[in-house]
């Protein structure tokens, strides 16, 4: 078979190249240049080798900064998974409720991040905010600004209301798509309803559950604006997540070489962790 | 053990689904519901289970009223027409599920779940999860669950829809060797009149959420109560068309084809039904009468040719065995056995005395 030679081809291809180039093969290899030189500015640039990985790696400061990240990470993917399947499970399957029900939940997702922190930095005010004032009247001694114990409550409270409805989406489509049939086998069984759960409902979402958490993974992982506007990492460094304490490193102190090493070891473990993850979940997945 | 509907009806909302139904299933039967979609097949066997009430009539099982009772206490069993098995166990472990849940002894589990995989064909994948299996295999365990826990009912709704051809010609053959000698009522729907007469046994033909006729399988097929019976038992769909009957002689009404028939019927209008298998390219007996017909479709469908004609403002399907081409638009010549006509009254009714 002949086939048509025409290297006019590549043409369509350029525009695709030079967008993804432009959004993420510069910046990120802006970023490896940076992680291996030292600079002090007019474009003045030293080979540094490792020693910014060694830096970051062996720094306490970035240990306890990966620790809150990953206690982070895991209370709110401990609340938000059930919690958003629980929901998901208990919403109405039929009738003018369903919608009623997937516009509630939308909203939450629909407000912009530094709305969400502003909002809830308001709200849990001690002395004027909602949530702080009806606190403290109820003899609690709740000072988020100032207690760090306060301070990560009312974080992980924001993260729930935000983003557990994003869960219970992904749930609430995953249970819609079993077909009847399954329950009434179930039924005819005399399965428990604790049985229906695991046996059907939850191998039946695996895969919706699966992404719902690399998604919330991923962002509770990389999350910046909320906590940012709400406790700008504070109070101290009690709420310094990664990404806030990386943008206090490469903004507020300058420290490019370290900043750019450290974002490269936080992509690597995003990377690593959600490429096992997925795996792991997929791997008796067979075909279908 | 019996299986009766009493004066059942089911309505929903406004929406009648089953209108009032007399049926009595005996012991150790087959029972073919025969419908197209939304006869209301479904309904009506939810309501055997119990997986459903329905909104007037009792259902009796043994002499005793059960309606209302739940399918958990009824020992009743379902297959799907979708695969239904539990994703995450093993083919043994769905087998032995409901024995589990009634807390059968495991040695008597091990024995039964054996038993029955090897009766279905499923020992060498009982360690297999149900997404590494066929379609055929998947539906083979569905069965095999229904069957391993010796249930006075088993219902299977369309078990073989969902199966491609080869798959559910071997399945269906199997089928009625499965409930032989099985001390229970099964209930079996089905679109399809090949598989009914596969299956024997008995049939009831439903139309639109009624019962039009029950009884032994064959005696539906040869001798259907009314036309609607007849067409739903029918496929290809029966040809039907009106004729005259004046003395001992018959004629199509839109065409001069007559013959004769020995019969003390009254004279005046009826209708003939003729199934697509007695209009043959070919003589059948001595009986044939000659029509013509203009070729709108010809196809073959195996060893079979399918010619659909039209002969005045008649639309009919013709089988004939072999293969026979025709070209689109030819006028050709087809023979009809009358010995095989079924004769039904204006008001649909058939005609017994013929």
């Amino acid at each position: 078979m002949n086939k048509t030679v025409n290297q006019k081809a590549w043409l369509f291809v350029i525009p695709v190249f030079v967008l993804v180039a432009f959004n993420a093969i510069i910046p990120l290899m802006t970023v490896v240049n940076y992680a291996f030189q030292e600079t002090f500015g007019n474009n003045v640039f030293m080979w540094e080798g490792t020693r910014w990985f060694k830096q970051i790696l062996l720094s306490d400061r970035f240990h306890a900064a990966l620790g809150r990240q990953i206690l982070f990470t895991l209370i709110i993917l401990f609340i938000q998974i059930p919690l958003g399947i629980f929901i998901a499970l208990t919403m109405p399957k039929e009738g003018i409720g369903v919608s009623v029900c997937l516009v509630l939940m939308s909203m939450p997702l629909l407000i912009p991040w530094n709305v969400v922190g502003a909002m809830w930095n308001i709200f849990a005010l001690p002395d004027i905010g909602f949530l702080g004032h009806s606190l403290n009247a109820l003899g609690f001694d709740y000072n988020f600004t100032q207690q760090s114990g306060d301070a990560w409550f009312t974080t992980v409270l924001m993260d729930v209301w935000h983003w557990t409805s994003l869960v219970v989406l992904l749930s609430y489509a995953g249970l819609r798509s079993i077909q009847p049939a399954y329950y009434q086998a179930a039924e005819i069984d005399g399965a428990s309803r604790w049985s229906v759960f695991r046996h059907i409902e939850l191998p039946k979402m695996k895969k919706v559950l699966t992404i719902a958490i690399l998604l919330r993974f991923m962002d509770s992982f990389m999350i910046y604006t909320e906590p940012f506007v709400l406790t700008g990492g504070g109070p101290g460094n009690a709420t310094a997540f990664l990404s806030i304490d990386l943008v206090k490193m490469a903004l507020g102190q300058f420290d490019l070489g370290p900043a750019a090493a450290m974002s490269l070891i936080y992509f690597f473990i995003v990377l690593t962790v959600c490429w096992v993850f997925y795996n792991l979940m997929m791997k008796n997945e067979g075909q279908s | 053990m019996s299986l009766e509907l009493r004066n059942v009806e089911k309505k929903i909302g406004q929406e009648t689904h089953i209108y009032e139904t007399n049926l009595k299933l005996e012991k150790n039967t087959i029972n073919v519901l025969l419908g197209s979609t939304l006869a209301g097949k479904t309904t009506l066997m939810q309501i055997m289970a119990g997986l459903d009430k329905p909104t007037n009539g009792e259902i009796w099982f043994n002499e005793k009223n059960v309606t209302g009772v739940k399918v958990q206490k009824r020992n009743v069993s379902m297959v799907y027409q979708q695969f239904i098995n539990y994703p995450n166990f093993n083919v043994y472990d769905n087998i032995a599920s409901p024995l589990k849940i009634t807390g059968v002894d495991s040695n008597e589990i091990k024995n039964r779940v054996g038993k029955v995989a090897e009766l279905l064909k499923l020992s060498p994948m009982l360690n297999k999860r149900p997404n590494e299996l066929s379609g055929g295999q998947q539906q083979r365990t569905a069965l095999a669950r229904a069957l391993v826990k010796d249930s006075d009912l088993i219902l299977l709704d369309e078990p073989l829809a969902n199966l491609d051809f080869k798959l559910r010609e071997e399945l269906r053959e199997e089928l009625p060797k499965l409930f032989e000698d099985r001390d229970c009522i099964v209930v079996y729907a089905t679109t399809e009149p090949s598989d009914a007469l596969l299956i024997g046994g008995y049939t009831a033909t439903l139309l639109e959420g009624k019962i039009v006729q029950h009884g032994k399988t064959l005696e539906v097929y040869n001798k259907p109560n009314s036309l609607q019976s007849a067409q739903v038992f029918s496929d290809p769909p029966m040809n039907i068309a009106k004729i005259k009957k004046e003395g001992d002689v018959c004629s199509l009404i839109s065409d001069d084809v007559s013959w004769k028939i020995n019969s003390k019927l009254k004279d005046g209008e009826y209708k003939v039904g003729i199934r697509p298998h007695n209009i043959t390219t070919y003589k059948e007996g001595p009986n044939s009468l000659e029509i013509s017909g203009k070729v709108l479709i010809s196809e073959l469908s195996g060893s079979e040719s399918l010619i659909h004609f039209t002969n005045g403002d008649l639309n009919w399907v013709s089988l004939s065995n072999g293969i026979h081409q025709k070209n689109v638009g030819e006028q050709t010549k087809l023979f009809m056995n009358s010995d095989e006509f079924l004769y039904f009254d204006v008001s649909n009714k058939l005609v017994n005395n013929v």
